[in-house]
């Protein structure tokens, strides 16, 4: 498959990372934000690939994850009407909310649909005037553009009958809350690459010059990411603290205008809900008011409705990267996939998610045989 | 760029999981889910020797014969697809889950519940696509049933096929059977049935189709048989366990293997064979080939000394032409427990292959 | 949510640009994807397609360019040579 076989070939791969083994001198902790990149982390193992000096901790990259309790009980709250049909992205549906989840609306009786596009729920909302079609609107930056295009182009259409419950959520606030912490140990950052295809990438200027830490905008396959994780060491080796982008291929300095404008016109900036961390200000998207009789959250009066979230876990610390999945006591025992206890590990991308998936055989001790 | 106030020392958690009171979807899926449903529902009450081996098929003794018994429900949408429909389906789905119990299929049954208004013509059509698929087979169909179900209430059509088959003397095959060193052998490429599916419910188009590999495997198993006897005279213990990697996809038979022998498997990401056009279909959709139904392959574990010799076999039958070994079953010292698969990238790192909770969801992450 | 797949464009049609749209080709499986965001693509044209939408047209002369780069990486790594730093023009720096 072009722009992705190439990406995954393991002499360059290899390769790389003697260069960063060649090229390191001390001990250096990187962060990624992306869910996307966290999932391509653990899947190919390539923390075995990097010299024990590279310490990679994961970032709260998966909008899944931090998709705050009460919007997935509002969620709930709609699919549970019998008029409506409740469309949304696969990871979305196993996400627990106070007391159930997507899927077990749909046990119930609920018309809940996986979507592969925000378009296939206007689709259906057009086919179907009988029906209310409301789509779960949760994503970062990348996928903004997508979600205001579709409740544009439902206005065009006169559609009466779609709205979107938007949740979306922004990449530099939460960095820069990251790098705000005094318990902060990220050093350097593997920048959203599919993000910065849409926003470009100053607004990563104003962090790398404020926090003094370097950004590199890496891709998801794993040339990508180390080749991200080399420019990286260099810059840190070299005292340096710029943005610099590793994934041209896809992403330019102004990042994609059309896409950019159609977010403007169609969304504004809000404060946000992160589960498991709490608000973060101008960290979200919400419709503007003109767009208010589609959004799903005043068509169906749920905005009232909010959620106790109980403690337990430690998804905080590690969503900011100060500890991993495998240093919690609950990790693979009373917190699993199968019932997770916190954010993390609820979807496919969060951190503790993907390690238990794919690396909780690191936590075993190892004994040569 | 402003700074936020919020106080790490003072982020929560979400509430956990409660269990589920009510059947999802996933419980059919074939994964975590479904085992828990046998596990917590139906062992409990039905418990006995034979079904506690959880083998695709049962082998009971009637009169000194070794008899293999096994049924099977069908339930896909759409009910025609590239390669087969739901009749054909059926056919090669119970002849298959009596093969990989080493037996020679005999006889089937078909059971149909049908939905008032389901139209005859598709009804003709899926029982001579089940005619033509038990004769090519060498079973009959010596037995049925039909219901109808009021509009509303059945989806179309639902079947089920339940089959025997005869088990030739020496024949020993279960899951429960892999040891260390062993070696694991698949018949060819993974997700092209699950594809082929989701295809034609997602609207993809294809440039050449990707057609469902469903297939009756026991003409592949006879000819694995008889090389294996050929290696050692005994017995044909030189195969371990049959098993085809059906919903839950080639993740959830390695792992259903690994558990209830108490080895761990190891497998190479590079020598499992998935065909272009089904890589790029689940590259779009955010699917792993590893979690996809086939309807046409089979893993066999194999002893070492035979597995150049079964691997000849297999590639000489159509059904086997791309058979590969894939990996080797491992011992359980250290970080390595039983049940565990584990996969070798072409990295040269190492990641665990882990049984899916529920059906697989497409990634948009 | 950033999973988006590379795709060659095999055609287009609409002339009303927020209802551009056409066939994309991933290794031979085929989807109808809204060219909203890239209306300067033409057919041959690599996209990079998340949730239905192209996001941006692969720039196929910077990835060759910095490709060609990486090839030599692989390269010396199979004849067991290793660079002893980073080359200086690794990356390209906005």
């Amino acid at each position: 498959m072009k722009y992705v076989d190439e990406y995954r070939d393991p002499q360059i791969a290899l390769g790389i990372a003697q260069c960063i083994a060649s090229r390191v001198t001390r001990p250096w902790v990187l962060m990624e934000v992306c869910g996307g990149q966290t999932h391509t982390l653990m899947r190919y193992g390539m923390e075995e690939l990097l010299p024990k000096e590279v310490e990679l901790v994961h970032g709260p990259g998966c909008p899944v994850c931090v998709t705050p309790l009460e919007m997935v009980d509002r969620a709930i709250r709609i699919a549970s009407l019998p008029d409506v049909t409740f469309t949304s992205y696969g990871d979305m549906l196993r996400v627990p909310g106070s007391d159930s989840d997507l899927l077990q609306v749909k046990a119930r009786g609920g018309d809940v649909r996986v979507v592969y596009s925000p378009m296939d729920a206007v689709n259906l909302a057009r086919a179907h005037p009988d029906r209310r079609v409301a789509f779960f609107g949760v994503g970062f930056e990348t996928t903004a553009p997508a979600n205001a295009m579709a409740v544009w182009q439902a206005r065009r259409m006169g559609l009466k009958n779609f709205s979107m419950l938007v949740s979306h959520v922004l990449v530099p606030p939460a960095m820069s809350l990251i790098l705000s912490s005094p318990s902060n140990r990220v050093q350097g950052f593997i920048g959203p690459g599919h993000v910065c295809t849409v926003m470009g990438l100053e607004e990563y200027d104003d962090l790398a010059s404020e926090f003094h830490v370097p950004i590199v905008v890496g891709g998801f396959e794993p040339v990508d990411l180390l080749e991200a994780i080399l420019m990286l060491v260099a810059q840190l080796e070299e005292g340096r603290a710029e943005v610099e982008n590793q994934y041209t291929r896809s992403v330019s300095y102004e990042g994609n205008p059309p896409a950019q404008r159609i977010m403007r016109e169609v969304f504004e900036v809000s404060d946000r809900k992160w589960r498991g961390i709490g608000s973060i200000a101008e960290s979200g998207l919400r419709l503007r008011e003109e767009f208010a009789q589609f959004d799903a959250e005043r068509v169906f009066d749920v905005e009232g409705l909010s959620a106790e979230e109980p403690k337990e876990c430690i998804s905080a610390l590690v969503l900011q990267g100060l500890k991993k999945p495998v240093d919690c006591s609950a990790f693979g025992t009373r917190c699993t996939p199968m019932h997770p206890l916190g954010a993390p590990m609820v979807s496919t991308e969060g951190a503790c998610a993907a390690y238990h998936q794919y690396r909780r055989h690191t936590a075993y001790v190892t004994v040569d045989c | 760029m402003s700074q936020s106030t919020v106080d790490p020392a003072s982020f929560t958690c979400p509430a956990p999981l409660k269990p589920t009171e009510r059947i999802v979807l996933g419980h059919g899926s074939g994964g975590r889910l479904s085992a828990e449903l046998l596990r917590d529902v139906f062992l409990p009450l039905f418990s006995n020797p034979v079904l506690d081996r959880l083998d695709d098929q049962a082998i009971v003794e009637i009169g000194g014969v070794r008899v293999a018994f096994t049924t099977d429900s069908f339930v896909v949408k759409p009910l025609f697809f590239p390669g087969g429909d739901i009749g054909s389906l059926a056919v090669h789905g119970t002849v298959n889950d009596l093969a990989m119990g080493g037996a020679k299929p005999v006889f089937l049954s078909a059971g149909f519940i049908l939905e008032e208004g389901f139209p005859t013509a598709d009804l003709r059509r899926i029982a001579a696509s089940m005619a033509r698929a038990a004769s090519a087979a060498g079973v009959a169909i010596v037995t049925g049933d039909t219901k109808v179900v009021e509009k509303g209430k059945g989806d179309g059509l639902f079947m089920n096929t339940t089959g025997i088959g005869i088990v030739p003397e020496g024949v020993r095959l279960s899951a429960n059977r892999a040891r260390p060193g062993d070696r694991v052998i698949l018949s060819g490429s993974i997700g092209d049935h699950g594809i082929a599916i989701l295809a034609q419910r997602e609207g993809l188009e294809f440039e050449t189709e990707i057609v469902s590999d469903s297939a009756a495997l026991h003409g592949l198993v006879q000819a694995m048989l008889a090389a294996s006897l050929d290696v050692s005279a005994e017995t044909s213990g030189a195969i371990r366990c049959l098993r085809d990697p059906t919903r839950g996809g080639l993740s959830s038979t390695l792992n259903e293997i690994a558990a209830q022998s108490l080895v761990s498997i190891q497998i190479e990401e590079a020598a499992i064979p998935v065909h272009d056009q089904v890589r790029g279909a689940c590259e779009l959709l955010g699917l792993d080939p590893l979690y996809v139904a086939n309807e046409g392959k089979l893993v066999a574990i194999v002893a070492p000394e035979a597995a150049d010799c079964i691997l000849a076999a297999m590639r000489r039958d159509p059904l086997g032409a791309d058979a590969a070994v894939i990996g080797t079953v491992g011992g359980t010292i250290g970080n390595r427990r039983a049940g565990t698969v584990t996969m070798k990238s072409v990295f040269g790192s190492t990641r665990i292959v882990d049984l899916l909770a529920g059906d697989q969801l497409p990634r948009i992450c | 949510m950033c999973l988006a797949v590379p795709g060659r464009v095999v055609s287009m049609e609409g002339s009303d640009p927020a209802f551009f749209a056409g066939c994309v080709d991933f290794c031979g499986v085929r989807k109808t994807i809204s060219f909203a965001f890239t209306p300067e693509v033409v057919p041959g044209d690599f996209v990079l397609v998340h949730v239905g939408f192209a996001l941006t047209r692969v720039d196929q002369e910077e990835a060759a360019r910095t490709y060609a780069y990486l090839a030599q990486i692989g390269a010396l790594r199979e004849e067991g040579l290793a660079p002893e730093e980073a080359p200086a023009d690794i990356g390209a720096t906005p």
